[in-house]
């Protein structure tokens, strides 16, 4: 009995219907990445131990597997029940160095290393790169951006909250340097966008 | 058809595959959709059919499709031949998915050498079936080679392919897999549909994706993209055209398909695109074969109401 209770909680649960859940949230993924600026509805559908958030944990697990590697930002990496809780329902090799990993989460969008640190592909394959995933607080305030791109009819705006100062000039180095590059997903409570490596981004 | 009739059949996961193949294809989808015209390699798995039957399309299909989506094949624009009626089947049965023949229906389109001539909405995803999805593979058998030309975005050969159509024929002869330039930057294969299709996928609403399952990629045009055809500047990219209307509906400016009548010449001209015919020939429209309205297709009252 007692043994059962210090179970469930070091581990929380996963999907309710992996299958279902899993098409949902990639759906929703694949959205937000061929339609830079939509903002579209992510139902979790899982509780996750903190600080890790719920949507976090669910793209988490609907695309990663002991076949990827994942970074994780200090402030995951520090808590061993987010750890434990990654490692038991994806199986997925946690690495030290962001260059390593095909994902990477990230809680504290400020204190992300520059998106340089990250694993860019290279020409022959620029697939082998970083997709970035990050919990921020709000998706419709905060500071505006002005979007332009594949993916995107005339033109697109997102607003995100938090938005670190430096972050629009990394992202236009990331554009220059097509087609290696960093693709970027952004969750907030249910919902989530996108910024290919495709997408121009200006302050506007 | 109806959800009820393809009660989904147990014993398989929900669309075949397993989930770790479709984490596997959808992270290959998300690196194609970021990276347009570029082709993401993947572990392609051996599927109930043989390669050269859409393997690669079947993966893709089965990776996006969800419990509520509603999905429409077509094999050369058409909804029924064996192929298109084969794979409707497998995933009414493996998923229990709705399926359709009406283009303005489907949420998700698998399609073998056409896009469909109704133009595709920001709802709709299409699934193109490759067999050679390297366009330079033909010039440069070596995967490595290829491999670089890409990263150099060194198209050269491309150019000299299409201008020895010209110098060999006076003009580009190359009728389908007509090479494209996607987003200014890969050179990409559009699958062997004909070039007629080519600029339906510029600026598309929709999403396109394209799976090629014996040669084991996986590539992306995202909405809203720019699709060029190659050409040069005194040899403009062309479609085909056609002389005759189609036979049955009588639309103009279709892509239409040659069916010989009989062993002394006699031919017709009836639209590729079956679905887009019927509908035209439900609105009405007729074409120089179709023949009189057959009697009991008459709503008597009205038609006698309209003519008075």
């Amino acid at each position: 009995m007692s043994a059962s209770t210090a179970q469930t909680s070091t581990i929380a649960t996963g999907f309710a219907d992996p299958v279902i859940a899993a098409q949902a949230n990639f759906h929703a993924a694949m959205t937000a990445l061929s339609r830079p600026g939509t903002v579209t509805t992510l139902s979790a559908g899982l509780i996750a131990p903190e600080p890790l958030t719920a949507e976090l944990a669910a793209v988490a697990l609907t695309l990663a597997d002991h076949e990827t590697t994942l970074w994780l930002d200090p402030a995951l990496a520090a808590s061993a029940e987010v750890v434990a809780y990654l490692r038991f329902h994806t199986g997925v090799r946690i690495v030290a160095k962001p260059r390593d990993a095909a994902f990477a989460l990230v809680v504290d969008l400020a204190g992300m290393p520059a998106l340089s640190a990250f694993a860019q592909g290279t020409d022959e394959y620029p697939d082998r790169s970083t997709t970035i995933i990050a919990a921020v607080q709000s998706l419709d305030a905060g500071r505006h951006l002005e979007l332009a791109g594949p993916g995107i009819a005339e033109r697109a705006s997102l607003s995100l909250d938090p938005w670190p100062s430096n972050l629009t000039a990394e992202l236009a180095a990331n554009r220059a340097q097509f087609p290696r590059g960093i693709d970027l997903v952004f969750v907030s409570a249910g919902r989530v966008a996108a910024l290919p490596r495709t997408t121009s981004v200006s302050e506007g | 058809m109806n959800a009820a009739a393809n009660a989904q059949s147990t014993g398989y996961n929900f669309a075949y595959l397993d989930e770790q193949t479709k984490r596997m294809i959808r992270r290959a989808i998300l690196k194609a959709i970021a990276i347009p015209g570029y082709q993401v390699p993947f572990a392609s798995r051996e599927m109930p059919m043989p390669y050269g039957w859409g393997t690669g399309g079947v993966q893709v299909t089965a990776a996006i499709i969800g419990p509520d989506d509603v999905l429409k094949v077509i094999d050369q624009g058409s909804d029924d031949t064996t192929n298109a009626v084969s794979i409707r089947k497998f995933f009414a049965k493996t998923a229990g998915v709705e399926t359709t023949t009406e283009t303005k229906r489907a949420t998700i389109i698998q399609t073998r050498h056409r896009i469909p001539e109704r133009e595709l909405t920001a709802k709709q995803t299409i699934v193109f079936q490759v067999p050679i999805p390297e366009p330079l593979r033909f010039l440069e058998p070596r995967e490595t080679e290829t491999r670089k030309l890409h990263a150099l975005a060194d198209y050269g050969l491309m150019h000299v392919k299409l201008y020895e159509d010209i110098a060999r024929h006076g003009h580009i002869a190359t009728t389908y897999d007509y090479p494209v330039e996607v987003a200014g930057r890969y050179v990409m294969n559009p699958s062997p549909t004909p070039k007629f299709d080519n600029p339906k996928m510029d600026m598309s609403p929709a999403l396109q994706l394209f799976g090629a399952g014996r040669e084991k990629r996986i590539y992306a045009v995202p909405p809203f993209t720019k699709v060029r055809s190659l050409d040069f500047e005194d040899h403009p990219f062309k479609v085909q055209t056609f002389d005759t209307p189609c036979a049955l509906c009588g639309v103009e400016n279709v892509y239409l398909d040659e069916v010989v009548l009989d062993d002394r010449g006699g031919r017709m001209f009836v639209c590729s695109d079956s679905d887009f015919c019927e509908e035209r020939r439900a609105e009405g429209h007729r074409g120089e074969l179709s023949g009189e309205e057959p009697a009991f297709l008459k709503t008597a009252p009205a038609v006698e109401g309209e003519a008075t």
